[in-house]
């Protein structure tokens, strides 16, 4: 247990290190996902108990994001002042953006459905 | 206030533990509207944690930094969990796989989508530059959002806001959205609102499925990636 809390610690500082020593345009923790992503394709495998400890943080993940979400009081001012712009371009700009990634993703994988379809129907 | 109550109030705001345990309450009250309000994406539990650890602070007149010294405990988790997105990614590897194309377009079309259109729309509305800089990244995770505002000229503390805000209006409205276009594909569903709103995002996918879960962490990784190259080559040109 605390051997795979500390494994999942330890991904996360070198991707810290790496971030800093390489000058990496992604967050150290980023990195330490895609460490840990290569250390289970080459095990070909999730040990029973980083599974328990990784899907405790995953499953919790929410909570997480409150302490960060709390600090929108230091710009209610700021945001106050613009709030028909800011609102606009939040919730505009992401429904797009869902709506757009979706659609691509939908159109695209019934494309590859049809194609391997045909080349299985020969 | 009565000068006993006010004693043991400064006596408290000095330790972490108020911070923190107001932090799990919020957060248990938030799921528990949610849980009520039979899973209404609205009633999002992130957002309903923060309306009233704000509305506490800003009557009890404790600033952000006081309150952060106990929450910090809850935020440095982000990163291990960030980790731990690794697991679910392993186990829809194939899948990821076998639609890699498809992914890595829509995943391009998305990002653009986020940058042009909040851009755009903000700019329509008049807003200053340094709002519009502040805005652009607003659907990346947090720490390379606030570094690519940074680079540009923006507010990077401002940034971190937006991207809060943004990632809760993807949670809340995303799934109805998704309803409504008739997109059951989990994998698409994970997709969309994990590039559209990162983590938080990615949260509100791992309660529905691990599927949509395990697609919305990669969605936020990739676009992560794209935006911190693309963004600022972007922005060079247009500006």
């Amino acid at each position: 247990m605390i051997f795979y809390l500390t494994l999942i610690f330890a991904c996360q500082l070198v991707g810290e290190l790496l971030k800093v020593a390489l000058e990496l345009p992604v967050p150290g923790p980023v990195i330490g996902m895609v460490l840990l992503f290569a250390g289970l394709m080459i095990k070909r495998g999730i040990p029973e108990d980083l599974a328990e400890v990784g899907y405790t943080f995953l499953s919790n993940l929410s909570l997480l994001f409150v302490p960060a979400g709390v600090g929108v009081m230091l710009h209610i001012a700021l945001i106050g002042e613009q709030a028909l712009a800011i609102t606009l371009a939040l919730v505009g700009s992401t429904l797009a953006t869902i709506a757009v990634t979706a659609l691509v993703m939908r159109a695209m994988s019934r494309a590859e459905d049809a194609d391997t379809g045909r080349s299985t129907d020969g | 206030m009565d000068k006993g109550f006010s004693e043991i109030w400064v006596y408290l705001s000095a330790s972490p533990l108020l911070a923190l345990t107001l932090t799990l309450a919020a957060y248990q009250l938030g799921n528990w509207v949610y849980q009520k309000g039979g899973k209404n994406p609205l009633l999002n539990p992130v957002l309903i944690a923060v309306v009233v650890l704000v509305a506490t602070l800003l009557v009890t007149g404790t600033d952000y930094a006081t309150y952060f010294e106990g929450a910090q405990f809850v935020h440095f988790l982000l990163g291990p969990a960030t980790v731990a997105l690794a697991l679910p990614l392993y186990r829809q590897i194939e899948r990821v796989r076998k639609s890699a194309l498809a992914i890595s377009v829509s995943l391009l079309a998305g990002s653009l989508t986020a940058t042009a259109t909040a851009v755009s729309i903000a700019w329509g509305f008049g807003s200053s530059q340094e709002i519009l800089i502040s805005l652009a990244p607003k659907s990346v995770t947090a720490p390379v959002a606030m570094g690519i505002a940074e680079q540009l000229g923006g507010l990077p503390s401002l940034t971190a806001v937006l991207v809060i805000l943004t990632g809760i209006i993807g949670a809340a409205l995303g799934p109805l959205l998704l309803n409504v276009m008739g997109v059951k594909d989990m994998a698409a569903r994970g997709l969309a609102i994990g590039t559209a709103s990162h983590g938080i995002g990615t949260a509100r996918a791992f309660q529905v499925s691990e599927v949509a879960g395990a697609f919305a962490g990669l969605a936020m990784g990739l676009n992560a990636l794209a935006t911190a190259i693309l963004l600022p080559l972007m922005w060079k040109w247009v500006f």
